[in-house]
């Protein structure tokens, strides 16, 4: 092996460190600073004439000018293989449960583990023989993995076609084991593990074509897959104030969505909110496999108080593992909880680099980064025909709530729908905080066209009324107006908001919600109420509220769904029969 | 055996320029001047040249004066010594007591891993029921007292702390006038509290590198406690001070203002502080609250607002009350449940009907027609701001909750509380 390229530190400015080397430097690559018995990782991030500049991923106190520094010629890169489910990791994939066995309650700078336990072994069997021609991307064999079938792969950078030489038999095997030997048109031989690695900052693409997301995604809350659907393969971004329960949204779908795979990243938010998932998870039942929900969850966590830098690692480790089980024709989900920080991270990064600073000093590269990360989602076809999806889902946290920030405006150019929080819904305790009127989904919802219509109609309909009477008061209002008004927040209420602390109503199917969608927009929306005053139909609406309420939290056609649904229907009539009385 | 070194060669608000050779960065130095020793902290190293900002501040340095680099980041000393007594931003004694060096611990210490955390349970008990009902305070807790300047934040902070069951109490003061000062030590030493009690004292007077460290010193201190399993309180008056501070220093230092001039890494500022709020798997636990006067009763601008993602919620203090909107304990759920059966409904309905209330009130004010539901609900509300609401009201929290019921029994029919029948029947006061 050739010597290591090595270079001395001149200058520390944060996390910013300046490297001096007379010896050729890769933008991007992975270097370590030798300081005594600590190596401490960071990443080369522009070079000019002998110097690079480098971003640490640890803290940088101490360091001193002249301290050696070796270059690996690598670029910041994961390990992918059978393990990563159910695991936990800091933004450089370490394994955070073993970081604290080593170091305890605090995390050592400088302590980087293997993220894959290289003398785990797993059950292999084999799909290819000697002989099969094979490219990158294509199924060698199987591991069994939790619930799934973890396909191993050949490698996904090499590049041309190769032929199978040498595939083992079925068996138990390491991740330090060969698993297999290919031959490329030259007859060189590459070797093959269980493991891969890959860098986390380049789109793994070996598959067949990219599609078109189509399909929905249900996430099981009504406004969402109702009014502003996701697909598999597309993109959302939920942008709010704080303590609009963004949060608490992102990790309601985590539980509930209909996907193979859920990849959390949280990044550079509170703590405690990502203990809440790190201890739940695993005793949280998954009602779709019986198993607990972390056997089908990967989480990436790097908290506002760890080193910056590895935000930015955290989001694109997460987005790698999520492309890395989606070549396995499965339907992974990513949550980023929060793209603003790393936004932020970027930010200052950008001020230590003294880069030319754009809009509210964000680097005027901002754009072009937020974009290629939401691009890296996707619904793809494999060259075995299997379709995998990643989609992401990433929440905005605009300073001051305001949503004409750069971050929030860079993200709604490039996603497929925005679910905007506001903080009027959320303080008057409306969940999900959602506003109807100013979110919007390019994707296609299971409910009809004709009736998702009618319920955008509506809201808009009531909240202008709503707006008129602050200001001409009840009594200047007209009846008819008035029962829109109150139509449109009867379905605000009923539908578009859920009881987080139900366990019903924390979860609606898609089966349920076309039905009850159905049922409110025939027996409702569409229905003509003719009251004999604004009290009596204030009066008609609230009991109605109260009914869907205890509809909402009964089992699926369950018996007390059944009489639930009786009641409601015979309120309506009686208020169509008043119509009647009045009418006559 | 340390290098001296009188090169000074740029001064600059309180950052001095030095050249000096084998400097680590974030380490400490002592600067000789002729009026005295004062600490000083290294905030950029480029070749030979090293950055320091003073503690002290730069008022009358000589470009001759002498740097004495004492190759260690900044510590401080921690342990049972300490309790009773005031210090300043640097760790210096305020009080006649003697300096401390024994047990020093670095400051600014690596970030808690989180698996080594445990989900937060354990109510804090303050006995004010705009707390203890509506928002309850958990046991590691960051929590931030949003306010305009003049409201009584510092009787607030001072009331929960002595009020708090916990073991130690650390007071962070940056910027705070004097008599603010003199406030807390007399509060504390009234009620017996300054027994468990440390200072760590900047005052508006003092150098403004000095409140940088406030918050640092008071939090190591309290994670060493917090490791040996005490239960730590930690309150910090006033983080808009020591955000001005940060700001003052980035600009002098050449950095690119993000937002009103702020460094763009004032969330990662903020955060590294307030998240050192923990309970500690096997340990004890750190509970922050702080103060946050928001410039113009804005919440939106830069300080609030980054403290608003960081902690976890507010407690909103406007007209010298705790407002209901506004404030939030994001951690209640996790402790409420645990109370009493009808804590999450009196919670529940007492804040919806109070909103109700708000609409009446503006609908009167308006001059609109009020009705007779109106009425009851100008009746409720206005109990609700003299018993609950009050700061005066100082109750345990079970008192609290039967006087919720009592207030709703004098204003409201069961039904028209939308309570569930089950609850009302145990809950609903039997003289009405």
């Amino acid at each position: 092996m050739a010597a290591k390229r090595k270079g001395k530190i001149v200058k520390i400015s944060g996390n910013m460190v300046m490297i001096e080397s007379n010896e050729f430097i890769v933008q991007n690559e992975v270097a370590f600073i030798i300081n005594g018995q600590e190596r401490l990782k960071c990443e080369v991030i522009r070079i000019r004439g002998n110097r690079a500049e480098t971003q640490v991923f640890e803290s940088t106190a101490g360091l001193k000018i002249g301290t050696e520094v070796e270059f690996t010629e690598e670029l910041l890169s994961v390990e992918l293989g059978p393990g990563l489910l159910g695991q936990i990791f800091d933004g450089l994939q370490n394994p955070l449960p073993a970081v604290a066995e080593e170091c305890g309650f605090f995390l050592k700078r400088g302590v980087y583990l293997k993220a894959l336990a290289d003398d785990a072994e797993w059950d292999f069997s084999p799909e290819k023989k000697p002989g099969d021609k094979v490219r990158a991307g294509e199924v060698l064999g199987i591991v069994p993995e939790k619930i799934f079938q973890h396909a191993i792969m050949v490698p996904f950078g090499l590049k041309g076609a190769f032929e199978v030489t040498d595939i083992v038999d079925p068996g138990k095997y390491n991740l330090k084991t060969v698993i297999a030997k290919l031959k490329d048109v030259d007859g060189k031989t590459q070797e093959v593990f269980l493991k891969q690695t890959w860098p986390i900052k380049i789109p793994i693409t070996a598959y067949a074509e990219k599609l078109k997301p189509q399909e929905p995604l249900v996430t099981k809350i009504r406004i969402i897959d109702s009014l502003f659907p996701v697909a598999r393969g597309g993109t959302y971004c939920i942008p709010g104030p704080f303590g609009s329960g963004k949060t608490v949204l992102q990790q309601l779908t985590s539980r509930h969505a209909e996907v193979d795979i859920v990849i959390i990243a949280a990044c550079g938010e509170r703590a405690g909110e990502a203990v809440e998932t790190l201890k739940t998870f695993p005793e949280l039942i998954d009602p779709k496999t019986n198993k607990p929900l972390l056997d089908r969850t990967v989480i990436v966590v790097n908290t506002s108080s760890m080193p910056v830098a590895s935000r930015e690692s955290g989001v694109y480790t997460a987005v790698t593992i999520a492309e890395y089980y989606r070549q396995m024709g499965l339907n992974v989900l990513l949550l980023a909880d929060s793209t603003s920080r790393w936004a932020q991270a970027m930010r200052e990064m950008s001020g230590r680099l003294e880069e030319i600073p754009g809009e509210e000093a964000f680097p005027a590269y901002l754009e072009s980064r937020i974009a290629s990360f939401y691009e890296r989602a996707g619904a793809v076809k494999l060259y075995n025909g299997k379709l995998g999806s990643v989609t992401i889902g990433g929440t905005v946290s605009p300073a001051g709530g305001n949503f004409d920030e750069p971050v929030t405006q860079a993200t709604l150019k490039v996603v497929g729908v925005f679910h905007g929080l506001s903080r009027q819904r959320s303080d008057a305790r409306c969940y999900p905080a959602i506003d109807p009127l100013i979110s919007w989904s390019k994707y296609k919802s299971f409910v009809e066209d004709k009736q998702v219509k009618r319920g955008h109609e509506i809201l808009r309909k009531s909240q202008e009324i709503a707006q008129m009477m602050k200001v001409i008061g009840e009594e200047g209002t007209s009846l008819d107006d008035f029962i829109d008004y109150l139509k449109g927040e009867l379905f605000d209420f009923v539908y578009l908001q859920q009881n987080a602390y139900d366990p019903v109503d924390e979860a609606t199917s898609a089966e349920r919600q076309k039905y009850l969608f159905n049922f409110i927009y025939k027996n409702i929306l569409e229905a003509s109420f003719k009251f004999s005053g604004k009290d009596q139909a204030r009066i008609f609406f609230q009991r109605l509220r109260q009914l869907f309420r205890g509809w909402n939290s009964s089992p699926w056609q369950s018996q007390e769904f059944k009489d639930a649904e009786k009641e409601i229907s015979s309120t309506i009539e009686e208020g169509l029969a008043a119509r009647e009385k009045t009418g006559a | 055996m340390h290098k001296i070194y009188t090169n000074i060669s740029q001064i600059a608000g309180d950052v001095i320029t030095v050249e000096a050779e084998g400097v680590g960065y974030a380490d400490i130095a002592q600067v000789n001047t002729s009026r005295g020793v004062s600490l000083a902290q290294v905030i950029k190293l480029d070749n030979e040249k090293v950055s320091l900002q003073v503690f002290a501040g730069s008022r009358g340095i000589s470009t001759g004066d002498k740097v004495r680099f004492l190759g260690h980041p900044m510590r401080v000393s921690s342990g049972e010594e300490l309790l009773g007594r005031i210090f300043n931003g640097s760790g210096q004694p305020l009080d006649k007591g003697p300096a401390l060096s024994q047990n020093l611990i670095d400051i600014a210490g690596p970030p808690v891993n989180p698996v080594k955390r445990v989900i937060p349970s354990k109510m804090v008990h303050t006995g004010i029921p705009m707390i203890d009902i509506f928002n309850s305070l958990v046991e590691s807790q960051k929590l931030p007292i949003f306010s305009i300047a003049g409201e009584p934040y510092n009787d607030l902070l001072a009331r929960i702390a002595i009020q708090a069951e916990v073991d130690i109490i650390i007071l962070g003061g940056m910027g705070l006038k004097h008599d603010d000062y003199l406030f807390f030590r007399d509060a504390l030493s009234e009620r017996g509290a300054l027994g468990r009690s440390i200072f760590f004292m900047h005052t508006a007077a003092d150098p403004t590198v000095e409140c940088l460290l406030v918050p640092d010193i008071s939090l190591a201190v309290a994670e060493d406690f917090a490791l040996k399993g005490k239960r730590v309180l930690v309150l910090l008056s006033d983080m808009t001070n020591f955000c001005d501070a940060l700001k003052e220093i980035s600009i002098i230092m050449g950095q690119v203002p993000s937002n009103r001039g702020y460094p763009g890494d004032i969330y990662t500022q903020l955060a590294s502080r307030y998240e050192k709020a923990v309970d500690f798997d096997t340990a004890g636990s750190i509970t922050i609250l702080a103060v946050t006067t928001m410039p113009g009763d804005d919440v939106t601008h830069p300080i609030p607002d980054n403290t608003g993602y960081i902690t976890e919620g507010q407690f909103y203090l406007k007209n010298g009350v705790i407002e209901p909107f506004g404030s939030l304990s994001r951690l209640k759920q996790q402790v409420n449940g645990k109370t009493r059966p009808d804590h999450r409904t009196i919670m529940d309905t007492m804040i919806q009907l109070f909103a109700d209330y708000r609409e009446s009130l503006e609908k009167q004010s308006m001059g609109f027609k009020t009705s007779a539901w109106d009425n009851k609900l100008l009746k409720y509300g206005r109990l609700f701001e003299k018993k609950m609401m009050s700061l005066e009201v100082n109750i345990p929290l079970e008192k609290a909750l039967d006087l919720g019921w009592q207030i709703l029994a004098e204003c409201f029919t069961p039904e028209e509380t939308g309570i569930k029948k089950a609850i009302i029947k145990e809950y609903w006061p039997k003289n009405q």
